[in-house]
């Protein structure tokens, strides 16, 4: 949970600097276009009920999910931990770096990073591949790592391929409202940041897991 | 989850000898629970909890909108 929340924070951080400026930008083009975003069939409601003022409290509900959604994954980089076993900090980089590829990699191959603006297929869908790419991902890394048979490892491997294989939701239109250059720098930030918030993340809870003991102890505790 | 759990104790143990049973309690509520937090923060449909989430959930590459 510490751990979680620390590494949330620090993405927290990190974003307000590097990625929400870009979300902001892409925004006055979502406003000044309404309707070619309303093509996109998402299943939002006209009327908008509360959402944060900009500025201050804006800040402090994208920070405050930064850590939630921290600690939300930090318990389960401990649950794999206990499942394993034991794990080292040079261990914590490596499932770190698994969960980076397994919850931003292999999901941004098929939905590249979106900007408020662009153009997307149904949000249900995009969702449902979401989900189903991250827990397949994870299920072919897992055997890749921890499979001794080398057609068991094949497997693995065809597991990471098939959600692209299979292809990802897209809209009919591709583009947006925001220019490519906005784009390609947001894809990269994003990318940049979430890997630094998993590498992070899987080394402060590999480092608690083993000062709490890890195994005996509740891995919620850490 | 929550059913099995025999079954999941036993298969674990299998593979790495050292699962107990209150690991393997304690592994399935981290995994509850944190599945239900990344849920509630990354997916949840009403208009406020994805208002509050907005721009995480662009930053960190969930589908949004």
């Amino acid at each position: 949970m510490l751990g979680g929340g620390l590494a949330g924070l620090i993405l927290g951080g990190m974003q307000q600097i590097a990625v929400v400026p870009m979300i902001l930008e892409a925004e006055t083009y979502e406003t000044g276009g309404d309707e070619e975003s309303e093509a996109a069939p998402g299943d939002e409601a006209e009327v908008e009920p509360w959402a944060p003022e900009d500025g201050a409290e804006r800040t402090f509900w994208t920070v405050l999910n930064s850590m939630l959604v921290g600690i939300g994954f930090g318990l389960l980089l401990s649950a794999c931990y206990a499942l394993r076993g034991r794990v080292t900090w040079q261990g914590g980089v490596l499932w770190g770096l698994a969960g980076f590829a397994v919850f931003n990699l292999a999901p941004s191959l098929g939905l590249p990073p979106e900007l408020p603006g662009d153009a997307a297929a149904g949000l249900e869908q995009r969702q449902v591949w979401w989900v189903l790419t991250a827990a397949v991902t994870a299920a072919g890394l897992w055997i890749i790592a921890f499979q001794p048979k080398p057609y068991l490892k094949l497997f693995g491997v065809a597991l990471l391929v098939l959600p692209h294989v299979f292809g990802a939701p897209h809209p009919e239109v591709h583009g947006g409202l925001v220019p490519d250059e906005l784009r390609t720098s947001f894809a990269i930030a994003t990318m940049l940041t979430n890997a630094v918030f998993w590498v992070l993340l899987g080394v402060f809870t590999a480092l608690l897991y083993r000062h709490f003991g890890g195994g005996a102890e509740d891995p919620a505790a850490a | 989850m929550s059913t099995g759990q025999n079954t999941k104790y036993m298969s674990a143990s299998a593979q790495t000898a050292k699962v107990t049973m209150d690991t393997a309690l304690a592994v399935s509520a981290a995994i509850l629970i944190g599945t239900l937090i990344i849920a509630a923060v990354g997916f949840a449909a009403p208009e406020v909890v994805h208002s509050a989430a907005h721009d995480l959930r662009h930053a960190m590459v969930f589908p949004c909108h």
